[in-house]
């Protein structure tokens, strides 16, 4: 399974912070399970589509929307940081 | 190198000390701690100043994220000791936030190693900032500036 995790205002507009779900037929990277995800939820999930406001790790580490998924990763959507 | 993610206040005196007792034989210590301001709109709006902060991170990723940049700050320069503390939850006006200390034979490497880690920290780690002005609570939004900030450093690895 998928562990999928929306962190700060992702987490806020989704209004949800986790689910797992079993890799979607026809997804292979992370950009098709961003495109099933804002398929499947409508307009708010449509935010995920974007790479510029939405950044996404597989497995802890921060990777571009090529990355392939086998189906048992974390992987994390949230927006650009702002710590320090 | 230490690494915290922690809600509770840091002292940056004992963080010295602990910097200068891993550091066999330092010339220099460079120290970097960040305050939350009580920052005003910058849009121009009339608007009541930020009365607190809140912090959300991705426990796990946060650390392991703070972890490679004081790797890479170490394989990039010659580092006797290196320290990151990053706190979480709600801070106010004033309270220390981020702390950021290193310690080498000479100043230039431990003057632009915490700066590097700074600027990496601002852009890769996962940290998210919430702010109430009076009523309100709004994400802070990422700053431009802060990633040309990091691009200087890929710039100077270029040059060497």
């Amino acid at each position: 399974m998928l562990d999928v995790l929306f962190f700060a205002s992702l987490r806020e507009q989704l209004g949800t912070d986790r689910e797992e779900l079993a890799l979607p037929d026809g997804v292979s990277d992370v950009d098709g399970l961003a495109r099933h995800l804002a398929a499947r939820g409508g307009e708010p999930w449509r935010a995920l589509l974007d790479p510029e406001r939405v950044l996404v790790a597989v497995d802890q580490t921060i990777v571009d929307r090529r990355h392939a998924l086998e189906g048992n990763e974390e992987v994390a959507f949230f927006p650009p940081v702002t710590g320090g | 190198m230490t690494i915290s993610v922690q809600h509770e206040d840091f002292d940056v005196g004992e963080q010295y000390r602990a910097l200068e007792s891993e550091a066999s034989n330092a010339g220099a210590i460079v120290t970097f701690t960040g305050l939350v301001r009580e920052f005003y709109d910058d849009t121009g709006r009339d608007e009541p100043a930020v009365q607190s902060l809140t912090l959300e991170h991705y426990p796990g990723m946060t650390e392991k994220a703070l972890q490679k940049i004081a790797v890479q700050a170490e394989e990039r320069w010659p580092l006797q000791a290196c320290r990151i503390i990053h706190r979480v939850g709600e801070l106010h006006g004033g309270e220390r936030i981020v702390f950021v200390g290193t310690a080498s034979a000479h100043r230039a490497a431990a003057f632009e190693a915490a700066c590097f880690m700074m600027d990496y920290l601002k852009t890769q780690a996962p940290f998210w900032k919430k702010q109430q002005r009076g009523k309100h609570t709004e994400w802070v939004e990422s700053h431009d500036t802060d990633h040309e900030a990091v691009r200087r450093w890929s710039l100077a690895t270029l040059k060497r």
